[in-house]
């Protein structure tokens, strides 16, 4: 079994005429926690669509799990169904914290969906809150049932867009934990954006730099911030870059 | 019971028509979809006896479809022939009402159930399910055009009786014959239908409605 779960060769995207991200080479480990940082409009939301299989690249090879997807190809379903993201903004259904929660489940016709939802709403401390309407909940209350429909679903890859971006500090330190706790236990890799470098820092294996588009640097995460080799890189640790 | 019928007949018809029409027509985007957009907002302000005129050519024995024998094919002056009628008033506004609902639902959302492993058909459902006050809304619409209509009845119909005689079109008969009391009675009938069904129609709507 290959120790890379991802691999992607000269993958891009197109929208309209305008090339929004060129991956020339990336290779994701299997169980890592891989940290994508860079400014907004950098492609890395791009990025995790096409790790999420919700769009085709426009030219280029995504082997996924070992088997290798060309552009526009279609991806089986059970294979997508592997992946999963939380986005930055919590999309909720008009429905129960339970009903959410189970909505992945539902689809996949899993059984023993009470016990399974119960256990995720646990891990992200809102067993009490299961009967609640989701629609009454905070903002951090809401990314946590976010997470916890997606980690119920116990994917191979959970791809994490700015999940902390609007919170406070309280729920950004439990996020955190319930993700590392994840990666620990289960072995689930991490692919998480983040615009905050100190967080990629304290959460990641390895981190990725991108900019307009294109992976700038990746490395281990202790050479990314004390020894990057590309001068835009160390720019950005340092806080220089302005965006 | 014959005005139940039919409109429920024809509801029924619509709201199969009219609901997938009015998801896709709000989820997709399409070259010409304005020029669909434009004829299905124009079918919802179709005069009913427009309607009912067409469908009269249509179906009369000179009429294009009054030539064929298909067993889908209804005659003029049937209960089958209003159910026609009554199926293309009220279809284009239940497409209508569904697709600016699904408009109105966080586009994001369809994102969110596809990173979740929706597969197409189950996307478009969980949407239509967040929609779920303004598409049960679009199919009051739909029934409240036909229950309450008497133009396009009255020309396919015929109003028989004991045949293709309803609720409006014996209120109008009555009242031509000044039988007030009676075409006055018939219509609180119908006015009680018609509350009885929409508020069966808005306990579809669940919870939801009370938030």
């Amino acid at each position: 079994m290959t120790n890379f779960i991802y691999r992607l060769q000269n993958v891009s995207k197109t929208y309209r005429a305008r090339r929004v991200l060129t991956v020339d080479h990336l290779k994701i480990k299997r169980g890592e926690i891989f940290g994508l940082v860079g400014p907004s409009g950098a492609g890395k939301s791009t990025l995790l669509r096409l790790l999420n299989f919700l769009e085709p690249p426009t030219t280029g090879r995504i082997r996924f799990l070992n088997i290798e997807f060309h552009a526009n190809q279609q991806v089986p379903l059970s294979l997508r169904r592997r992946v999963t993201t939380v986005f930055q903004r919590p999309i909720l259904l008009n429905r129960t914290v339970q009903a959410n929660v189970s909505y992945g489940l539902n689809l996949r016709s899993e059984e023993a969906v009470g016990r399974k939802v119960e256990e995720a709403l646990e891990r992200v401390g809102l067993i009490d809150l299961a009967r609640q309407r989701a629609r009454t909940l905070s903002g951090g209350e809401a990314q946590r049932v976010s997470l916890a429909r997606a980690i119920v679903l116990r994917p191979d890859v959970l791809l994490l867009d700015e999940p902390t971006a609007n919170l406070d500090p309280y729920n950004i330190g439990l996020i955190e934990e319930i993700v590392q706790d994840l990666n620990r236990d289960q072995g689930t890799t991490l692919v998480l954006v983040t615009h905050n470098v100190f967080q990629a820092k304290r959460m990641a294996h390895r981190v990725a730099l991108m900019l307009e588009g294109n992976l700038v640097e990746v490395a281990n995460v202790d050479r990314f911030f004390e020894g990057p080799r590309d001068p835009r890189t160390a720019a950005f640790v340092r806080g220089d870059m302005v965006y | 019971m014959l005005s139940l019928r039919v409109s429920g007949t024809a509801l029924l018809f619509s709201t199969v028509i009219g609901i997938p029409l009015g998801a896709a027509m709000g989820l997709n985007r399409f070259t010409g979809r304005r020029l669909v957009i434009a004829l299905l907002y124009t079918g919802m302000g179709f005069p009913p006896v427009v309607v009912g005129l067409f469908v009269y050519l249509m179906l009369s024995r000179n009429g294009p479809l009054g030539q064929m024998t298909a067993a889908v094919i209804p005659d003029l002056f049937t209960p089958g022939a209003m159910v026609v009628a009554q199926t293309i008033i009220s279809f284009p506004l239940v497409a209508g009402f569904t697709m600016a609902a699904v408009m109105g639902v966080d586009p994001n959302l369809r994102r969110q159930v596809q990173a979740l492993g929706a597969t197409r058909w189950q996307t478009t459902l969980a949407i239509l399910v967040e929609a779920r006050i303004g598409v049960i809304v679009s199919i009051i619409a739909g029934f409240g055009s036909i229950i309450s209509e008497v133009g396009a009845v009255m020309m396919v119909g015929g109003n028989i009786e004991g045949s293709t005689r309803m609720l409006t079109t014996a209120i109008v008969l009555e009242t031509r014959k000044g039988n007030f009391d009676l075409a006055m009675a018939i219509g609180v009938i119908l006015l009680a239908i018609s509350f009885a069904a929409n508020l069966a129609m808005q306990r579809l709507q669940g919870r939801t409605i009370d938030e």
